[in-house]
């Protein structure tokens, strides 16, 4: 591993590094910005963020068309502000607003966002892997042109559903993406130590690609193979597992105060000298495509977004209490049934 | 009219739908080969109508034996534009897809706020009273109850497997219906035209003054049965089948306990928290003024289901288990009741 990053930048047009930098940024400070709520008290139950692992979010997302569908786990906001999910209702829904994208009921851990092609967030690990494969089913049948790429870690690439529904993807050659995105610790937990041989390499056994992109950093490498996956998953050729090399900055969730420090300081201080984001900002001064000023520019105008974001939840209303008896079934039963 | 199996019936169902949309779709394990009868016109493959000669491999698919990712792929696809009806043979094999079934099907809606609808039907059979053992012999809908968002329905004749499962493939919400194999070749006149029949609407199967005897699915035969016996004994049985489970339609019930002051509720499945349990304590806390008698369950005991055909049967509630509780309950007086309970 070194500091430079791949240099496949021409493939992708200018506009598209930039919006790159513009969803790594918002995700970044999304997610510092809802921790300092976290802390104050102002939003309540757990958060996991995506910090150090933007490049992996951002890098997939963008690869992907509008209609395609995604479909993620508890590490849950990087997902859909990937796919270019606007920042207020999901804030809104952290704090629990009736204006939140899931009106309050979902929260951090259950984020969904259909407009941009969600099927949700699961905070059952490995759950939302066959949801994902149920949407590129529904892709081949209805003849439409949409792929599925799910979301999962390190921890539920050991869970069994993974490989049920890769080899059911692999046998139908359904238009899904199997990311895995290794953070190499499934809470506390090494992931090799828990892990026999290495993720990328189990594809085989499913007779589907698997690709290992090493570098998880960087977010050109993280795009360009999940480019790859799509447009053969668009052509009918089938599902691929990529499993992305990447690190999480914070502790698993917010507020998660551990007796043991499971992470070695040199390891720890190895990653967090490859933040995606500073990484990416040196890669488009290089490469001539934006100056410092404009990055700044463009980090402000984020910051200003994630502002915007606070603003609106605070602006909006706590939802009624009988939201808590809606959306339970999609008729009047449920109403009934409350009374 | 015309006369329809119970097994013909859902097959009859499975066509209609299809038919009537091309987003209906059959996914499970062994559909093409129509091995339990439902997805073709007969048993044999070659036969004119059969579902996979009809619909072809996109409309009816071969799974792999993977419940979890079956189910879960379900409610992806349905969450997406398909209506899928999902084939998942014995009842037991849904507890193989547990997470999906109540962690993604029951909650994704109400989670999400609304977001995603999730039309989608689970079908499996329970096998039970067939020497299969305490791995087929499941009556699993109860645990099912205890998952909000999810719909249960448990037929127990051809006309109402037909028109029920019409109704499931057009809600939008994930329907559970649980088959009863004991009732396959059950036999009634069914309408060859479509019809539909409203979830949370009780058929009362027998009008009686006496006593009310509630019937889930495999136990409604069993309770018409014991109800015309009962006749011939003069005690006049009402019978009401609840058809649906969730939604439930407590009224019909309810008001015909308070004609006739007292209830037996005959359940196939087991006897804690179950749905006989759940109706009593809704007829205790509705009706209770206008019971004459203790409340009394006919149900399986809490106790697993042995193979031997001579340890199974004595498991299940029979048409004489029927008639000995209510004869019970038509027998004993309010105030006898709670003396008796507060002696225990």
């Amino acid at each position: 591993m070194n500091n430079t990053q791949t240099e496949r930048g021409p493939t992708i047009p200018r506009d598209m590094m930039l919006e790159m930098q513009r969803r790594m940024l918002r995700i970044r400070l999304f997610e510092e910005r809802a921790s300092k709520m976290v802390r104050r008290g102002q939003i309540p139950g757990t958060l996991h963020t995506s910090v150090g692992q933007e490049a992996q979010v951002v890098g997939a997302c963008m690869a992907l068309r509008p209609q395609d569908n995604i479909a993620g786990n508890h590490r849950s906001h990087g997902h859909p502000i990937g796919k270019g999910a606007k920042l207020g209702p999901l804030m809104a829904e952290l704090v629990g607003k009736a204006t939140g994208v899931c009106r309050g009921k979902g929260g951090s851990l259950h984020l969904a966002d259909a407009s941009i092609g969600s099927l949700g967030e699961s905070g059952i690990t490995g759950s939302s892997i066959p949801i994902a494969v149920g949407a590129a089913f529904s892709a081949q049948i209805l003849g439409e042109d949409r792929v599925a790429l799910s979301f999962f870690g390190d921890g539920a690439a050991n869970q069994g559903v993974l490989y049920e529904a890769m080899n059911l993807a692999s046998a139908w050659r359904l238009p899904v993406i199997f990311l895995c995105e290794n953070n190499q610790y499934a809470l506390s937990t090494p992931a090799h130590t828990v892990t026999g041989g290495r993720i990328w390499k189990r594809a085989a056994g499913f007779g589907m690609a698997g690709v290992l992109v090493e570098d998880g950093q960087d977010v050109i490498a993280v795009h360009d193979a999940v480019h790859e996956a799509v447009e053969c998953a668009r052509r009918g050729d089938g599902p691929t597992l990529i499993e992305v090399m990447t690190y999480r900055f914070r502790e698993h969730a917010e507020g998660l105060r551990l007796a043991v420090d499971y992470r070695d300081a040199e390891e720890r201080e190895h990653w967090l000298n490859r933040d995606p984001i500073k990484l990416f900002r040196e890669t488009l001064i290089q490469k001539q495509i934006a100056d410092a000023a404009a990055l700044d520019g463009l980090e402000a105008e984020v910051a200003q977004e994630v502002e915007d974001a606070v603003k609106f939840t605070d602006e909006s209303p706590y939802p009624e209490p009988g939201v808590a008896f809606e959306d339970l079934y999609t008729d009047t039963y449920e109403l009934e049934r409350a009374s | 009219m015309t006369v329809m199996t119970y097994i013909g019936a859902i097959g009859a169902a499975q066509r209609e739908a299809m038919q009537a949309d091309p987003r209906v779709v059959i996914i499970g394990e062994d559909v093409e080969a129509n091995v339990y009868g439902t997805t073709g016109a007969g048993k044999a493959r070659a036969e004119k109508g059969d579902f996979l000669q009809e619909f072809g491999r996109n409309r009816i698919r071969n799974t792999p034996i993977s419940e979890e990712a079956i189910v879960g792929a379900a409610i992806g696809a349905a969450m997406t534009g398909l209506r899928p009806i999902v084939d998942l043979s014995y009842s037991s094999f849904l507890y193989m897809a547990m997470d999906q079934f109540v962690n993604q099907a029951a909650k994704n809606r109400y989670m999400f706020g609304g977001q995603n609808s999730i039309p989608v039907v689970f079908r499996s059979a329970m096998f039970y009273g067939l020497s299969t053992g305490a791995h087929h012999s499941d009556r699993p809908y109860p645990m099912f109850m205890n998952v909000p968002g999810l719909k249960i329905v448990a037929p127990a004749s051809p006309s109402d497997a037909k028109g029920l499962l019409r109704t499931a493939v057009d809600s939008n919400d994930p329907v559970l219906i649980f088959e009863t194999c004991l009732l396959w070749g059950l036999k009634e006149e069914v309408d060859e035209e479509e019809y539909r029949i409203p979830f949370g609407v009780a058929r009362v199967r027998r009008e009686g003054s006496d006593v009310t005897i509630v019937a889930i699915a495999g136990a409604v035969p069993l309770a018409l049965t014991a109800a015309e016996a009962l006749a011939a004994d003069g005690i006049s049985a009402e019978v009401i089948d609840p058809r649906t489970l969730v939604p439930l339609d407590k009224d019909t019930i309810v008001e015909s306990v308070r004609r006739t002051g007292r209830l037996v509720v005959v359940d196939p499945a087991h006897r804690s928290c179950g749905v006989a349990a759940e109706i009593s304590a809704i007829v205790a806390e509705e009706a209770f003024g206008s019971l004459k008698a203790p409340i009394v369950r006919v149900t399986s005991p809490d106790m697993q289901i042995p193979f031997s055909p001579s340890l199974e049967a004595q498991i299940y509630p029979t048409a004489e288990k029927i008639k000995a509780a209510v004869k019970s309950v038509c027998a004993s007086r309010a105030s006898e009741a709670s003396s008796n309970i507060s002696r225990s």
